[in-house]
């Protein structure tokens, strides 16, 4: 292992792909000072493998009702977290509901950011009229209640979670277009840009290899601390009926569908939604850690 | 005109950061002493000069850490002062000039209220006297038309005026001990020369000890009575500014050579030559 | 022969809707493997001058020509084949996340040329760095370093013509000696033509030819090498200039 180490720290790397993975392999040392984001990107671990190994981790099958075990409390043997109206255990339905989440966070985080970075960077490059057209284009978006839209695209196109996610997603990726908008505004009047430019490089050369790379710290920080609000949003189209349909376990149809029961029951309700609060902290906490490890202001000459 | 006993003295003073990749070691035991003269303190960059002055002051933050056998202000421990006892001396006994206005004045006061600020807040005066000081210290800083310059803000003031008025800020308490580091070094040559004047004219005139930092060797040789060459973290040599000339440690020696002279020889610049052992102590 | 033409050139910025004439009305011509000089204080435009060359300056009248040709806007690919600029600040200039070796080949790359693995090698130790560097990062390497990395990117398209922005006002004492003495070399060994600006009076004199004193955008006087030791410049402004800088030099008849 410290072979692998010394091979990671070496002071003259000897190619391209070593030096990134040395400078990654200091980024996760500073990360690793940080005790919150070490808790928060354990609580993310803990996601992943909840949701990787949901069939082997939940001790029963989440959609199977059993009417004569509805609304046990939590501690009941064999139903950690109690079971629902239904019948079900809630520890397992909480565990495949994870893979939900997952779904819809992944989802998003891979379409709204890069369609924000590319809507950003082009507008910050070019500015003049292209900045103008597509900020505005930019502002219509961001003015879109997501809710109103999930509905309007429910209507047309039915509910479930794909539709859910590309409302989420297409409200979601204004926010990241002006992240980069403004770094690229920064990073346009540099040296390093007018070098590359004195050498003849064309606009989407530099600002695929130039810009770009200097707004992804930015972009990534966004990306994980707005992680917790998708999964909220998510949750509440969940709630409302807009998104995942019954019988799927997804955390905010689960809050949805025990709200009946919230005074005597309260475990139904209350379970899915602490997995939602961690799950959300988790992320919240990792973004704040990202953001000492990647800002460049402070990762210091 | 010598002092008994010197305002500052400084005894094996040493700055460490911690990294994630160990130690930094800023300043690897410096000393000093300072009487009411001026000492220049002379280094390139990464030599630890800058650091000295911000630990005189305990400006120092953590990951920083600050270690000296002893550390005297005219009596006073500073090694031993609480932040309280810090406070009331930083402005008030010690004062620090730094290299840009721009960066060194608030951008969204207006110059008059930085100067009264101090006055004001610390020593209780009321508005109109204080007016009535901050002018003075602008006049004393040669500024032509203060009460113009009162009202304005730090970023509608060329460099110079914005230096001057700092300098100004930093004597309205009427400090024993200035500390500039690199006061001159973002100005133009011609307005550096007034500035330097000024300073000069108002050290002497107030007999304060000034520490001047700087990484011009020849223009702190002009300035300073006392010369400390420092070079990664520690001082190599302590020469009197008139000896300068006569510098027998090959760091210094090589300083002096390696700059271009107007009039001088075409041929390469004699560099600095890195090989003798005072270089490889350095990493120790 | 003249290489680079400057002829009554004027560059306007729009600052908040107000004209900004950072550049009035100055002509400068430049030899075959001349070194030609710009000083001059904050605001005086020498700067502006080497970006109006590059096309990065809005210029509102005159003309420059390069080798008896007019330049094309926007200058194309030709253009960064004989003009190539080194920048002043060292911890600007190169791209925080691109490695030594893509900084180096990048205009290769741009330009199609091949052989860019030996071409970099090469670049590293006619600059003097050791090879082993090729792939740090900026942040690994030291303010000289880097301006090292900075001349050996603007030399890899091979030009005739070096603009050099304040190249050494960023380091150290001691390591400019090493850079001045590197550019010097390298405009031997290649036969370069420089035009460098600084505002400082000592390393114009040491690298220049001739040397054009501005002051607030306005060519005041040109000098030669001979002229600017012997201090026999026929204007007030260039006259201050030299006292104040020759006032910090310390004089070899002083104090010994």
């Amino acid at each position: 292992m410290s072979t692998l180490t010394a091979w990671l720290t070496d002071p003259n790397p000897s190619s391209r792909r070593q030096a990134k993975l040395g400078q990654m392999w200091l980024a996760w040392l500073r990360i690793r000072r940080n005790r919150l984001a070490m808790a928060g990107l354990v609580i993310v671990a803990l996601l992943l493998i909840a949701a990787a190994f949901a069939p082997w981790l939940a001790p029963h099958d989440p959609y199977m009702q059993d009417l004569s075990r509805r609304l046990l409390p939590p501690g009941t043997p064999g139903n950690l977290l109690g079971t629902d109206d239904f019948g079900r255990d809630i520890l397992s339905r909480i565990l495949y509901g994870s893979r939900i989440t997952l779904y819809i966070v992944a989802l998003v985080a891979v379409t709204a950011p890069v369609l924000g970075l590319l809507v950003g960077t082009v507008a910050g490059y070019f500015g003049g009229w292209v900045d103008a057209v597509l900020m505005r284009i930019t502002d219509i978006f961001l003015a879109f209640p997501r809710l109103i839209l999930a509905l309007a695209l429910v209507a047309v196109l039915g509910p479930g979670v794909e539709n859910a996610v590309l409302a989420i997603a297409l409200t979601a990726w204004p926010p990241y277009a002006r992240v980069a908008r403004a770094e690229t505004l920064t990073v346009r009047n540099s040296d390093y840009i007018a070098a590359v430019r004195l050498q003849g490089a064309s606009a989407p050369r530099i600002i695929a290899g130039h810009v770009v790379p200097m707004c992804l710290p930015s972009v990534i920080i966004r990306v994980t601390l707005d992680m917790a609000g998708v999964i909220l949003i998510a949750a509440g189209l969940g709630f409302l009926g807009l998104g995942v349909q019954p019988p799927l376990p997804e955390w905010g149809l689960m809050i949805s569908s025990g709200r009946q029961y919230l005074f005597e029951h309260w475990w139904v309700s209350t379970m899915p939604g602490l997995a939602i609060f961690i799950v959300s902290l988790g992320f919240n906490l990792l973004g704040d850690g990202l953001r000492d490890v990647l800002d460049p202001r402070s990762s210091g000459k | 005109m010598t002092d008994a006993k010197p305002l500052l003295q400084v005894e094996n003073l040493r700055v460490t950061f911690e990294t994630e990749t160990g130690p930094v070691k800023a300043v690897r035991g410096v000393s000093f002493s300072l009487g009411r003269e001026r000492l220049g303190i002379v280094g390139e960059s990464g030599s630890g000069k800058t650091m000295t002055g911000r630990a005189v002051l305990r400006l120092i933050r953590p990951p920083g850490r600050v270690e000296a056998d002893s550390m005297i202000f005219d009596g006073q421990d500073l090694m031993a002062a609480s932040d309280r006892e810090m406070r009331a001396l930083r402005g008030q006994r010690i004062g620090m000039v730094m290299q840009d206005p721009k960066y060194s004045l608030n951008p969204v006061m207006n110059v008059g209220d930085q100067l009264t600020e101090g006055l004001r807040q610390r020593d209780r005066i009321g508005r109109v006297e204080a007016r009535a000081k901050a002018i003075a210290a602008l006049e004393a800083v040669h500024i032509r038309d203060p009460e113009r310059v009162m009202d304005a803000f730090p970023h509608e003031l060329s460099g110079g005026m914005g230096q001057r008025v700092m300098i100004a800020m930093m004597l309205i308490p009427e400090p024993d001990l200035l500390i500039a580091d690199e006061p001159t070094s973002a100005l133009d040559v011609t307005v550096q020369a007034e500035v330097l004047s000024i300073l000069d004219n108002l050290v002497r005139d107030r007999g304060m000890g000034l520490i001047f930092i700087s990484h011009d060797l020849r223009l702190v040789s002009r300035f300073c009575d006392r010369v400390l060459v420092m070079y990664k973290g520690q001082v190599v040599e302590e020469i009197a500014a008139g000896d300068l000339l006569a510098a027998k440690h090959p760091y210094t020696q090589g300083l002096l050579n390696c700059l271009p002279r107007i009039g001088g020889a075409r041929g390469p610049l004699p560099g600095l030559d890195r090989s003798g052992d005072w270089a490889k102590d350095a990493t120790a | 022969m003249s290489l680079i033409e400057v002829e009554n050139l004027t560059v306007t910025f729009r600052v908040k809707g107000r004209a900004v004439q950072a550049v009035q009305d100055v002509s400068l011509s430049v030899d075959l493997r001349e070194s030609y000089g710009l000083v001059g204080e904050s605001g005086s435009g020498k700067s502006t001058i080497l970006r109006a060359i590059c096309g990065m300056a809005p210029v509102t009248a005159g003309t420059i020509r390069i080798d008896g040709e007019t330049l094309p806007t926007p200058r194309g690919r030709a253009f960064s084949r004989q003009v190539q600029m080194v920048f002043q600040d060292p911890y600007a200039s190169l791209h925080p996340r691109h490695t030594i070796d893509r900084t180096l080949s990048e205009p290769l790359a741009i330009h199609g040329l091949p052989g860019s693995d030996a071409k970099v090698v090469k670049a590293l130790e006619d600059v003097g760095l050791p090879t082993s560097f090729r792939f740090r990062y900026p942040h690994q390497l030291s303010g000289g370093q880097r301006q090292r990395v900075a001349i050996a990117r603007a030399l890899m398209l091979e030009p005739s013509i070096l603009l050099l922005d304040e190249p050494t006002s960023a380091l150290d004492a001691s390591v400019q000696a090493e850079v001045l003495n590197l550019l010097n070399r390298l405009r031997e060994e290649r036969g370069l033509t420089f035009l460098m600006v600084s505002h400082d009076l000592a390393v114009i004199d040491h690298m220049c030819d001739r040397v054009l004193v501005m002051q607030n955008g306005r060519a005041v006087e040109e000098l030669s090498r001979d002229a600017l030791a012997s201090a026999q410049m026929t204007t007030d402004y260039a006259r201050s200039l030299f006292d104040a800088s020759a006032d910090r030099m310390l004089a070899p008849a002083r104090g010994a």
